[in-house]
Order: structure tokens, then C-alpha cells, then sequence
């Protein structure tokens, strides 16, 4: 054999254990954005995935207990709770819309590591009973953190 | 009158890079000297033109002149006259009208630096940035012209820029540094394609490939920092790099640049992989045409995207030619430009080279496919995912430390093919110093294989670094030597840069903490005391202070974390407060304030080593200068070639 097909062969060995790495890893450090009404579909996927669930707080749902936060998102179809023991950011108030990083567990209970308001450079006021923008919302996330 | 002037400008602009791509192909293909003393004009009218562009919108930013809809969108009254200089480049149109003076500077720069050599391949080159310069020109002509009129009437003030923009002095340094890096790329890609299209890479022009990839090079590496800096001072969530699209899109041609200045120094050594250098090189232009894309066209949210913006499509139909293009003439022309040489010994300065050049390549690749893996799952299959940190540290973290590693085994080894006793003594000191180093570090608790590995890497490619360094000292000859010396302390740079991203990620630790006024915590060894909240009113923000004082050791040090409200948003954003000391970062982030409970909420974060990550920075743009000093003239060390002779047979 040339020295130049042994340099191919090793090339293509390297390149394709490193793509079956990256491909395996990747698959398993992906991050699932999803509406109250797409996660309660995907139920039996969800449970134990890193999930980003986006809706609006339901109003009077929030409530604290010591360090301990839970309330409702939703997106007027689904409800999801969520619980949290984080400090929510300055804005976090009832029907605003909200990004919360977590898993679900098999009752539908939602625990976020990560809670995010949405956060916008151009404000407008949201006219009445209006959704927040589902795509604007989670692009927005990557601004914030 | 600014609208009409700078739109003026930039017609001129595009007419001259035009015309000028034209004439400078002409002139490579004939060989006319006419028609090169033409390129060089056409060039140089272009970067007039696109200078006194910038000196106009400047002039109209400053003046405050609202009929201009890109001042009347980023300007205002209140500002600071610093931001509004800076605002410039602090939304679209006036970023890519700032990107045509980057590159203006670039091509003077380059002209100069070349002064009358490699006539034969420069027409080519010159062509090629005028090719990008006329694209750029095009976009300011077209979809995002910076002078388009605004709004009638005329309003009487602005809402100023971007707030996050505003909100720290480095985002007065950062942009232009990463744009100095970014479109600096442009001038070595020229020079690849020339001696792709010519069908040589001779020393001269290896020489100039290598001072121009190093420049702009210098500028990324500065530039990547500072955004990471910036990220750290104002975003508050108590890290510098998250993996983010954006973030990303910096480091890739980092990346391939790194390994492409690697690479450029076999050719002139050894006559080998030249084709590979050129790829390399063009893969990095290409790589900053993508990031570009994928900060501006709004396809990733982020404080780089600007919503309105519809340059997406035009700027992926360039990037496909200029991918095309690049693809061709590799194909067609790569055999020409390959010198005889030939790596020989399996275990040498070159393998080691190629080892190098390989992880770098392996690297751009992973953070390439996790950076717009989630663009190509909606488009194909319809679903919104990113891809978490967690894939980007696991498949990073391992590349980075055997890149560590090799920064000390390559130029621990000569060149050629040395005997294995002289491999064996080679390594042996630096194995050592590396156990020392490791020992040193379980002493202080890092005890986790990845950072007990870092340090390991760190302890052999530092005792190399010094070794090396000391060696030159030795010999008497360093101001000789100032390239090589600028090379080992840009790893040395590196080195230390890599330890402090290494403890920093490993060793951190945050607490969520509520404090009312009056009250104390411990915190990581301090304890925060909660003096009370404060206000402070400028005229173009306001701000609500969280005063703590940090007490360790008997001294205590006030920081103040807040939350600014600009009259631009809505809401507030975080303004994190850092006390920073050699060992260790104490990180303060305001979340929220209640006044009913005088309650405030805070983030605090204790980030060992940060500040090393700065100054290995700093270090390694020293090393940059030292490495673009004159070349000595009729060195007695030159002759690589007579050094390794021998193993030439096997």
C-alpha cells in the first residue's frame, strides 16, 4: 500500500470515531423547547429530558414558600406547574412571560433549574389575552443568560 | 447633506472595489504592469472612500443629525459622547459601514507591508479583497445602506443604543478588536487564493501569508477574551463563556487560524503542506463569513442580532460562491503549490505539528456541528432544540487538554527525526515538572481527573515554554531571536489562560442569597453584610444599588451590584459587581430588590483564578508584537534543512 492510502484510511478512521462521538454526545445534551401543549403530547418522552418550557404565569398562581416558588405556566391551553428554589429575576411577576429550564417528572410536575423572563430590547406593550411569541421568547433566552 | 455624502461614498466604494476585482484578475492573468498600478489604485479608492464613510456617519452621530434613520435609531441627546462615538458600530448598518473601514485599513496595510515584492501573484490577491470589499459595498448600497433617510419629521431625539452595549466600558474595546480580528482574515485569504490561482507559495509569499494571518490573529485571540470579559462584567450570570451560537461563531476561525499559523510554519521548514496551509486558511475566511452570518441575520437571537435585519439570504448566497470557489481552485490547483518535502519521523517536530494541526481541525469540527446542529434540525425535521454546554465541555475539555499537552511535546522535540535517547531526554525534565505541578495542585484540593489532567498538561508545556525561553536567553543572541521568543510567550499566554479556564469551571461555587438590610451572611469565606439599597439617577439611565460589604480576613472591600433601567427598556438589566484578587473572584449579581421587605435577592459566585485568564491574554498579545518584529537579517541558525539531513532515505 502507498503511504498516501495509509495517511487515508487513519483520516477517515479518526474522522469517523470523532463523528460518532460528537453524534452520540450531541444526542444525548440536547435541549427540547417546548410549549405546555407540545409537552403535554410528548408526555412519555419528557419525563427525565432537559426540557425548556416557555408559556405565560398564570395569573395567581404564583406562590412562595421560604425559598421554595411555584406557579403555573401556561399557554391557555395546558397547564404545567412549576416548581423552583431559585430567586426569580426583578421582573418575574404574574402574567409574564417565562422560559424555565428543568426536567418533568411522570405527575407532570416541572422542576427548573433555570427560570427566565422574557426580555426585550424593543418593548410593546402585549395587547389583552395576547401570547407571547413562542420563537421571539426562547431567542431571547440566549440574550440573557 | 450626510445622507447624500456618505451614500455617495459608498457608491464610490463599490464602483472602485469593482472595478478593481477586475482589474486585479486582468493584471494577474497578463501579467500587466499597467493594469496592477490600476489595482492598487482602484483599491486604494475604495478604502478612501470607505474611510471618509466613516467619517461621515461619525460626523452625523455626533452632531446628532436624526434625518439620518441609523442615528435617528441608535442616537440620542443623553448619551455619553463616548457612546456615541461607539455607536457606530452598535446596530447593523452601522457595524458593516465600520467593517468596510476595518477592511480599508487592512488593505493599506497590507499594500504597505508588501511594498514592491511578489508582483507576479499580489493582482490575484488584491482582486480577492476587493471581491469581499464589493459585497460589502453592495449590502451598504442596498439592504442595510447606513445613510437611508429617516423618519419625516425629523425627530428631536433618539432612543439611544442597545443597553447592554451601553453598559460597560469594554464594549467600547471589544467590538472593534474582534471586527480587527474577523476582517483581518480577509487579507490572507486573498493571499491563498493568489497562490492557489498562481500556482506558487514562495517564501515571500509565505511571509506576508504569515504576518497577515498573525495580525488579525492577535486582534481575535484579544477580542474572544474581551467578549468573554464583557459577558462576565455585565450579564451576571457569573461565567465568561456559555457555548453560546454567538460566542461560537468567534472561536471557530480562531480555531482554524491557530492551526493554520501552526501549519504555515512547515512550508518555509520542511516544503510540506502548503496545499494544507492555504485550506486551512481559507477555511478560517469562510468561517468568519458563516459567524458574521450567523451573529447578523438574526437566525440566533442574541445581543449580536439585529430582528429587522434581511441581509440573512444575500449573505449565505456569498458565502456559497465563496465556499464554491474556494472548493475549486483547491481542487483544480492544490497539486501545484505542494512543495517536494515530506514529514518523515513518527515521533518529531512536524508529527507533532500534524497532531496539532488534527485536534484543531477535530475541534472546529465538534463545535461546529453542536453551534448550527439546531438551525439544521428545524429546518429538516421542524424542531426547536439547542445543544446544552454539557456536549461542547465533554467534547472540548479532552481536545483542549492534549492540545495543552502537545504545546509543550512539539517543541520539546528537534526537528527531523531525532533517536529515541534524545526523545527520552527531551521529555523526561518536563514529565517531571508536570508530576510537581499536579502534586502541587492535590495540595490544594484539585483532585478530579480533567483538572488534575489540565494541570498535568500545564506543568510540561510551561517547564518546555521556560525552558526554551531561558535557552534563548543563554545563548545571547535573543534579540535575534524575537520571533521565536514572541511564539513561546504567546504559549506561555495561552498556558496560563487555559489553567484559569480550567480551575475557574471546576472550582466554582454560587449561592442564591436573601438578604435584608442589616443582615449578614458567610459566603465562601467572606461575609457579606447587606449595608442597604441606593439609587442613582444619570441622565441616560438609573440605577437601583445593592450596597454589601464583603469582609475576609479583617478586610472588608464594598461592592455594589445593581439593576439599570435605560429609558429604551422595559425592563432592567443585571449589573453584576466583582471584587477581583489574584487567588479568586468574589461575584456579586443584584437579581432582585423588594422594597416592601427591603429584601435583596443575590446571586454570589466565588470564581478561583478569572483574573489569570485576563492576564494570560494579556501575555499572549505581547507574544503577538514579538512575533510581527522584523525578520533578522542573515541569521547564522538558518539552514534547518542541514540540521536533519540524515532520515531523509526512510
Amino acid at each position: 500500500m502507498s503511504p498516501k492510502l495509509y495517511v487515508f484510511i487513519a483520516v477517515a478512521l479518526i474522522g469517523g470515531a470523532l463523528a460518532f462521538v460528537s453524534f452520540g454526545s450531541l444526542g444525548e445534551n440536547l435541549v427540547y423547547y417546548w410549549s405546555p401543549s407540545e409537552l403535554a403530547a410528548n408526555r412519555d418522552k419528557a419525563v427525565g429530558a432537559t426540557i425548556r418550557l416557555g408559556g405565560l404565569v398564570e395569573a395567581g398562581s404564583v406562590s412562595t414558600q421560604g425559598t421554595a416558588l411555584s406557579f403555573v405556566v401556561t399557554d391557555g391551553a395546558e397547564r404545567v406547574p412549576v416548581q423552583t428554589s431559585e430567586i426569580p429575576p426583578a421582573m418575574f411577576r404574574e402574567g409574564i412571560g417565562v422560559v424555565v429550564e428543568g426536567t418533568v417528572d411522570d405527575t407532570g410536575r416541572f422542576t427548573s433549574k433555570r427560570l427566565m423572563v422574557k426580555h426585550d430590547n424593543e418593548y410593546k406593550a402585549p395587547a389583552e389575552g395576547e401570547m407571547p411569541d413562542h420563537d421571539a421568547m426562547f431567542g431571547v433566552v440566549e440574550e440573557t443568560r | 447633506m450626510n445622507a447624500e455624502l456618505g451614500f455617495g461614498l459608498i457608491l464610490v466604494g463599490l464602483l472602485c472595489s469593482v472595478a478593481g476585482a477586475f482589474a486585479g484578475f486582468a493584471a494577474g492573468r497578463t501579467g500587466s504592469e499597467e493594469g496592477w498600478r490600476w489595482t492598487r489604485r482602484l483599491a486604494l479608492g475604495f478604502s478612501v472612500a470607505m474611510l471618509l464613510a466613516n467619517g461621515v456617519m461619525e460626523y452625523a452621530l455626533l452632531t446628532h443629525d436624526f434625518s439620518l434613520k441609523y442615528v435617528a435609531q441608535v442616537g440620542s441627546l443623553a448619551s455619553p459622547t463616548y457612546i456615541t462615538i461607539v455607536s457606530l458600530w452598535s446596530s447593523l448598518e452601522g457595524s458593516i459601514l465600520f467593517w468596510g473601514a476595518v477592511l480599508a485599513i487592512y488593505v493599506i496595510g497590507a499594500l504597505v507591508a508588501n511594498g514592491t515584492r511578489n508582483t507576479d501573484s499580489m493582482p490575484y490577491a488584491v482582486a480577492s479583497w476587493m471581491v469581499v470589499a464589493a459585497f460589502f459595498c453592495f449590502l451598504m448600497a442596498g439592504p442595510a445602506n447606513p445613510f437611508w433617510p429617516g423618519p419625516d419629521p425629523v425627530p428631536s431625539d433618539g432612543p439611544g443604543p442597545n443597553a447592554l452595549l451601553q453598559n460597560h466600558y469594554l464594549m467600547i474595546v471589544h467590538p472593534p478588536t474582534l471586527y480587527l480580528g474577523y476582517v483581518g482574515m480577509t487579507i490572507p485569504f486573498g493571499l491563498a487564493v493568489a497562490a492557489l490561482m498562481r500556482g506558487t507559495l514562495g517564501p515571500g509569499q509565505l511571509a506576508l501569508l504569515r504576518t497577515s494571518l498573525l495580525v488579525p490573529w492577535g486582534f481575535l485571540t484579544v477580542g474572544i477574551v474581551l467578549g468573554g470579559w464583557w459577558a462576565y462584567e455585565v450579564l451576571g450570570w457569573g461565567g465568561y463563556w456559555a457555548w453560546d451560537p454567538v460566542e461560537n461563531a468567534s472561536l471557530l476561525p480562531w480555531l482554524t487560524a491557530t492551526a493554520a499559523l501552526h501549519a504555515a510554519m512547515l512550508p518555509g521548514r520542511r516544503g510540506t503542506m502548503k496545499g494544507w496551509t492555504t485550506t486551512l486558511v481559507l477555511a478560517t475566511f469562510l468561517l468568519t463569513l458563516l459567524g458574521t452570518f450567523m451573529t447578523r441575520s438574526g437566525v440566533f437571537n442574541s445581543v449580536h442580532a439585529f430582528s429587522q435585519s434581511d441581509i440573512g439570504p444575500t449573505f449565505l448566497v456569498f458565502i456559497a460562491i465563496c465556499l464554491v470557489w474556494s472548493i475549486v481552485l483547491l481542487a483544480l490547483r492544490v497539486d501545484r503549490i505542494e512543495g517536494e518535502g515530506r514529514v518523515t519521523a513518527a515521533i518529531g517536530r512536524e508529527s507533532s505539528f500534524l497532531l496539532n494541526n488534527l485536534l484543531f481541525v477535530a475541534l472546529t469540527f465538534t463545535v461546529l456541528l453542536g453551534t448550527v446542529f439546531p438551525l439544521l434540525a428545524e429546518a429538516i425535521k421542524g424542531v426547536k432544540v439547542s445543544v446544552g454546554e454539557p456536549y461542547f465541555n465533554r467534547m472540548a475539555v479532552p481536545m483542549g487538554v492534549a492540545i495543552l499537552f502537545l504545546m509543550g511535546v512539539g517543541p520539546a522535540l528537534p526537528w527531523g527525526q531525532p533517536s529515541a535517547e534524545r526523545v527520552r531526554t527531551a521529555l523526561i525534565p518536563p514529565v517531571v515538572a508536570a508530576v510537581v505541578t499536579v502534586g502541587v495542585g492535590t495540595l490544594f484540593g484539585v483532585r478530579t481527573p480533567w483538572p488534575v489532567a489540565s494541570l498535568f498538561g500545564a506543568g510540561f508545556a510551561g517547564w518546555v515554554t521556560l525552558a526554551a525561553l531561558l535557552d534563548i536567553a543563554r545563548s545571547g543572541t535573543a534579540s535575534r531571536q524575537l520571533r521565536r521568543i514572541g511564539g513561546y510567550v504567546i504559549h506561555g499566554g495561552i498556558i496560563v489562560m487555559i489553567v484559569a479556564i480550567a480551575m475557574s469551571s471546576a472550582f466554582r461555587a454560587d449561592e442564591e442569597i436573601r438578604l435584608k438590610t442589616g443582615e449578614t451572611v458567610e459566603f465562601a469565606g467572606y461575609s457579606l453584610h447587606y449595608d442597604g439599597p441606593d439609587k442613582v439617577v444619570e441622565p441616560h439611565r438609573q440605577s437601583l444599588v445593592a450596597r454589601v460589604s464583603a469582609t475576609k480576613d479583617g478586610e472588608t472591600v464594598e461592592l455594589r451590584p445593581a439593576l439599570v433601567s435605560y429609558p429604551s427598556m422595559q425592563q432592567p438589566i443585571g449589573s453584576p459587581d466583582v471584587h477581583s484578587t489574584l487567588t479568586h473572584d468574589l461575584y456579586l449579581s443584584l437579581m432582585q430588590q423588594d422594597p416592601a421587605t427591603s429584601t435583596a435577592g443575590i446571586h454570589a459566585f466565588h470564581n478561583p483564578l478569572v483574573i489569570w485568564l485576563w492576564i494570560g491574554c494579556g501575555i499572549a498579545a505581547l507574544g503577538t508584537l514579538l512575533t510581527l518584529t522584523p525578520a533578522p537579517r542573515a541569521s547564522p541558525a538558518v539552514a534547518p534543512a542541514t540540521e536533519t539531513a540524515a532520515p531523509a532515505a526512510t
